[in-house]
């Protein structure tokens, strides 16, 4: 009895399971990148073959257990005893593995081992408790360089920029949100002013730390205009859930247009 | 080699006067049940910081009962500030993981039942044991005493990132003297595991009685034999992290923080550090401690399951052992499936992610084991078979997501967010749960020489695991809506869709956590009035069932045990003890 | 032979064959203190791995490392090297006169290995006061190089001097022991392994923190 109820709670369990992920009860938001479709690709891959792993598994445990309680006269052991099960194991499993490693590298490898566009437009990330500052180089094409000690927010100087002094600096574009134009190859720097961070924006199948001391290159281009969550993912501090900007996916025109108000609120 | 001098191995005389008894005891069954006491209570605080937790995210403006009472300022009327949540999970994270999970199934059990199964009369060295759970104890109450001092407890998470637990207070409240005692803390912990690491090998190499090759070595032994070589290497990793954190605190020293930090428009004082460093320590130690917390389930379930089906695992001892070991050898080789989204080389990710994958293998190999062995059994349904069986489903559930975290191009989706969180609940959090449970129940009548109310065990049973699959099937599949971990409100545009979920799995939590209170009753009245229990109750063949319930001081009266057989002796209602020089009936 | 009596061999390699030994308590035993000890240098050579791989970690990270020590620098830790392997090979002769039963020159040997010891750990120690001297803290390189310098060397050179001075005390503990009969050839032959093991260690961190940093 005891057994039987075991089977069918496991069952249950399994079904509703696969129901939530079939039916995509909670699932992924539609894809807005270049390289997004190979990453829902993998995740659905490895979806059918973890779930398939994962329905089985349960069904013969619940059926073993269901079949197979109290005293029976004979005990029986599954033919061949463990060798099939380890060549399964091996064999199946093991091939399975080496499947996704190959295809999923692939996926992985369009996001990193591809070198930025160099047309691409280059656009610097810094993050701070608790908040994304970003900044566009200008009309020059060029970054001013960092001073951290010259950061000061009630000046609103995010990223440390000696505009007295560095040309180059003069006419950086600082924003609290991020822009860029559809279609068109970004290249965001990242690093970080305090503790550890993150970039990820769950449509553009995006997430990178920002570590601190380091300046890490991100590379995609979007597909679709709109507005976007950038979500902080990496523990920060007190306002880590709080840790948001915004990303504008526009038009070409619509970019150009926002770039050139941003220049003149600076 | 045969000529070394073999002495009397741990021929204490028995101990007089309470305090040499039962408090500053040398005897491993006394410290065994002290570590299982210290875990008991440890899981019951941790479980009371997820509650607080659960209900805060679920219901954000809900006065949580007692907390404005622990800490005014971190949860002013009781409901708590987001620093006070993060405190609480880091504090939550580092109870479990350590003075829980680490401490129960490994020190708990194995401390009581290691020497017995090889038939010694105590741990090779008893009096180191004694200092492994008096540290350990030491540094539980520092965990504890975070939650007493002015700062509060460390908000920095279980993982302890640097810069953000390096650089001091400056980072945020609970970043002064919490993140110092946290240290300390887990340095401690490191220190009693090593010693009792340490213990494990050299006892059960050293101290068999005649008979026993490894070959016959009951399966709980070996894993936590085979544990306690992961413990030894990786705890010898994570406390010189500690002491170095510590050094980045108090020594001005800058491992962990690079230069050009800025808070509050502070320039500071360090450069040169890596953050990237003390990930690949931490984690060097992290991951083989997900393996150290459920080797000794893997152990502790294959040890139960055959006296409960009546016949020997598929595969005898060598199938699900070499699989251990396998898993075991190759955690240390994995660490940076956890850092694909840290800056590391994208290419380093590919090394990392392969033998991620093959670790896979001998799970899978453990889990056909377990379930195959069902096949044509006579399955007695007590409750440690079911908190085995339990095992075995949760253990698929969550093994199977590590198909997606072992890939850096989903994981680069799936990183931080509550499919983590889920995953590592049902592997290591709950898996291994459920085989201290399995445990709890299986040697409570040896342990304590009563047996514990079977009633009570299932209704125990049935709430626990129909409820953790509530609670964390719910996290995991939530994760792939994004839903982002370690946040302690839920204000984002995609998070607010996932509250009905959320205040699901609060209900479903509050619910499964008030089902403990069960088991807690059921421990705590069984061991006074349950049913006296025999020698052997549930027809088991291990030395532990050779001797009376409780075991006497020296655990055997002074016999001197010969082993025959391997411990898995079952043929349905038949079965041969380990030390019965009978013929054996299962071949083994 | 099949495979799996293979397996069993093989596993049974690793203990004393259980026929031979028909002793009263453990027919797999080794002397416990040994194989503990044994395992305890296992862990402890993770901890020093760790320090090191640290120190590699930061020092391949630094742009400018600076290598501070000069030529007397490099003579002091050249004799230190030479005092700490003396002192091995003092041990080596306790450990042997113990075993042959000559007592009195056994605990002869372990005194001049303390004092080696305290020699190595002396020169050690003045090393540390001329570098505070010269301005080096563990967060601050006067040179004006990496800080890490000071962090790294004087946390490596510390853990190792801390095993130095332990190792004197527990050998004095067992040279006590030892006289008064507590303790036999075997506790010498243990503390002797330790003390093995910390100079081995030294053969590591000489190298790496002094004659890299030579200037």
């Amino acid at each position: 009895m005891v057994g039987k109820v075991f089977a069918v709670v496991v069952i249950l369990i399994t079904l509703v399971t696969a129901y939530c992920v079939i039916a995509h009860v909670w699932w992924m938001p539609v894809d807005i990148s270049v390289h997004g479709p190979k990453i829902d690709h993998q995740i659905e891959e490895t979806m059918l073959a973890a779930g398939v792993l994962f329905v089985a598994g349960q069904i013969v445990l619940a059926a073993f257990v269901f079949l197979y309680g109290g005293a029976r006269n004979k005990l029986r052991q599954i033919p061949g005893g463990a060798k099939p099960l380890v060549i399964f194991a091996f064999v199946i499993v093991g091939a399975e593995v080496l499947a996704l490693s190959a295809i999923g590298s692939k996926a992985w490898g369009a996001v990193y081992f591809e070198a930025p566009d160099p047309g691409s437009i280059h656009i610097d990330v810094q993050a701070g408790q608790f908040a994304y500052y970003f900044r566009y180089p200008g009309p020059d094409g060029t970054f001013g360089a960092l001073h951290p000690e010259l950061i000061n927010e009630g000046t609103s100087n995010f990223f440390g920029l000696d505009t007295d002094h560095d040309p180059d600096a003069k006419d950086d574009i600082v924003t609290a949100e991020l822009a860029i134009p559809v279609n068109k190859p970004i290249l965001l720097t990242l690093h970080s002013k305090d503790v550890g961070h993150s970039f990820d924006v769950r449509e553009l199948r995006v997430q990178q730390d920002f570590v601190p001391g380091l300046v890490i290159p991100i590379h995609f281009t979007a597909t679709q205009t709109g507005r976007y969550e950038i979500v902080c993912t990496q523990l920060c501090g007190l306002g880590h859930y709080n840790m948001k900007a915004y990303l504008s996916v526009l038009s070409q025109a619509d970019y150009d247009e926002w770039l050139k108000k941003q220049a003149a609120m600076q | 080699m045969a000529q070394t001098s073999v002495r009397a191995v741990a021929h204490h005389a028995p101990p007089q006067g309470f305090v040499r008894k039962y408090i500053f005891s040398v005897d491993h069954k006394v410290i065994g049940i002290q570590y299982l006491t210290l875990s008991l209570v440890a899981a019951f605080v941790g479980m009371a910081l997820s509650w607080a937790m659960r209900v805060h995210l679920a219901w954000p403006d809900v006065r949580i009962p007692l907390l404005g009472w622990l800490s005014p300022a971190g949860a002013p009327g009781g409901v708590m500030t987001p620093e006070y949540y993060l405190s609480l999970m880091t504090m939550h994270g580092t109870i479990m993981a350590f003075f829980v999970l680490t401490a129960a199934p490994f020190a708990g059990f194995g401390n009581f039942m290691l020497p017995i199964h090889v038939g010694a009369a105590d741990m090779a060295f008893p009096r180191l044991n004694m200092s492994s759970f008096w540290v350990t104890f030491v540094g539980f109450l520092l965990a504890c005493a975070t939650f007493f001092i002015p700062d509060g407890p460390p908000l920095s998470g279980w993982t302890a990132y640097a810069p953000l637990s390096a650089v001091g207070p400056v980072a945020g409240p609970g970043q002064g003297w919490g993140q110092n005692l946290w240290g300390l803390s887990i340095a401690m912990f490191c220190i009693a595991s090593l010693l009792g690491a340490l213990n494990f090998i050299v006892t059960t190499l050293d101290l068999r009685t005649k008979g026993l090759k490894l070959s016959r070595l009951p399966l709980a032994t070996w894993g936590w034999f085979i544990d306690a070589w992961v413990s030894l290497l990786a705890f010898a990793v994570l406390l010189p992290t500690c002491l170095l954190l510590v050094l980045d605190r108090l020594g001005g020293t800058s491992f962990f923080i690079p230069g050009g930090l800025v808070f509050n428009d502070q320039l500071q004082p360090h450069s040169g550090g890596s953050p990237l460093l003390f990930q690949h320590l931490f984690w060097f130690f992290g991951h083989p401690e997900v393996y150290i917390i459920i080797l000794p389930a893997f152990g502790i379930v294959s040890h139960i399951m055959p006296t409960f089906i009546r016949k020997p695992l598929v595969g005898g001892w060598k199938v699900i052992t070499f699989s251990e070991i396998a898993v075991g050898t190759l955690s240390f080789v994995v660490w940076g499936h956890h850092m694909f989204v840290s800056g590391m080389s994208p290419y380093m990710a590919m090394v990392f992610s392969v033998p991620t994958l093959f670790i896979t293998i001998p799970s899978i190999i453990a889990v056909l084991v377990w379930v195959f062995s069902l096949y044509g059994a006579n399955i007695r349904f007590a409750t440690p078979l079911l908190y085995s069986l339990g095992f075995i489903s949760l253990f698929i559930s969550g093994g199977i997501g590590g198909f997606f975290l072992a890939q850096p191009s989903t994981d680069s989706y799936l990183h931080a967010t509550s499919f983590v969180v889920g995953h590592f609940h049902f592997t290591m959090g709950l898996s291994a749960i459920f085989a201290t449970f399995a445990g709890f129940y299986y040697w409570f009548p040896k342990m304590f020489g009563r047996m514990m109310n079977e009633k009570l065990g299932k209704l125990h049973f049935w709430i626990t695991f129909v409820g953790v699959y509530c609670i964390f099937m719910t996290m995991q599949l939530t994760g792939f809506a994004g839903a982002v971990r370690r946040y302690s409100a839920l204000v984002d545009d995609f998070m607010i869709p996932l509250i009905p979920a959320n205040r699901f799995m609060t209900v479903a939590a509050l619910l499964t956590g008030a089902a403990q209170f069960i088991f807690l009753y059921n421990a705590i009245w069984s061991r006074f009035k349950g049913r006296k229990a025999p020698d052997n109750p549930w027809g088991a063949t291990t030395l532990e069932w050779d001797t009376t319930s409780p075991p006497p001081f020296d655990n055997f009266g002074g016999r001197q045990l010969t082993v025959y057989h391997g411990p898995m002796e079952y043929d349905g209602e038949a079965s041969v003890m380990q030390t019965s020089p009978e013929a054996s009936v299962a071949g083994t | 032979m099949n495979q799996s009596e293979l397996m069993i061999a093989l596993s049974e390699l690793a203990v004393a064959t259980e026929h031979e030994i028909q002793m009263e308590e453990s027919p797999y035993g080794i002397d416990k203190k040994k194989l503990g000890m044994w395992i305890f240098i296992v862990s402890d050579a993770c901890t020093f791995g760790a320090f090191l791989f640290a120190y590699g970690y930061m020092r391949i990270g630094a742009p400018v490392w600076g290598t501070p020590f000069g030529f007397s620098s490099i003579m002091n830790g050249m004799v230190m090297t030479a005092v700490l392997l003396s002192s091995s090979l003092t041990m080596l002769a306790a450990v042997r006169a113990a075993q042959s039963g000559t007592k009195a020159l056994a605990e002869k040997w372990l005194a001049v290995t303390m004092i080696l010891g305290a020699v190595f750990a002396a020169l050690h120690l003045r090393e540390w006061f001329k570098l505070f001297g010269e301005g080096w803290r563990l967060f601050y390189n006067p040179t004006g190089g990496a800080q890490q310098f000071g962090a790294t060397f004087f946390s490596v050179t510390g853990l190792h001097l801390t095993h130095v001075v332990s190792g004197i005390i527990a050998l004095a503990f067992i040279t006590r022991g030892y006289n008064q009969g507590h303790y036999d050839e075997s506790h010498v032959e243990t503390a002797g392994l330790y003390w093995h093991f910390v100079d081995l260690v030294w053969m590591f961190v000489f190298p790496l923190m002094y004659l890299m940093n030579a200037r």
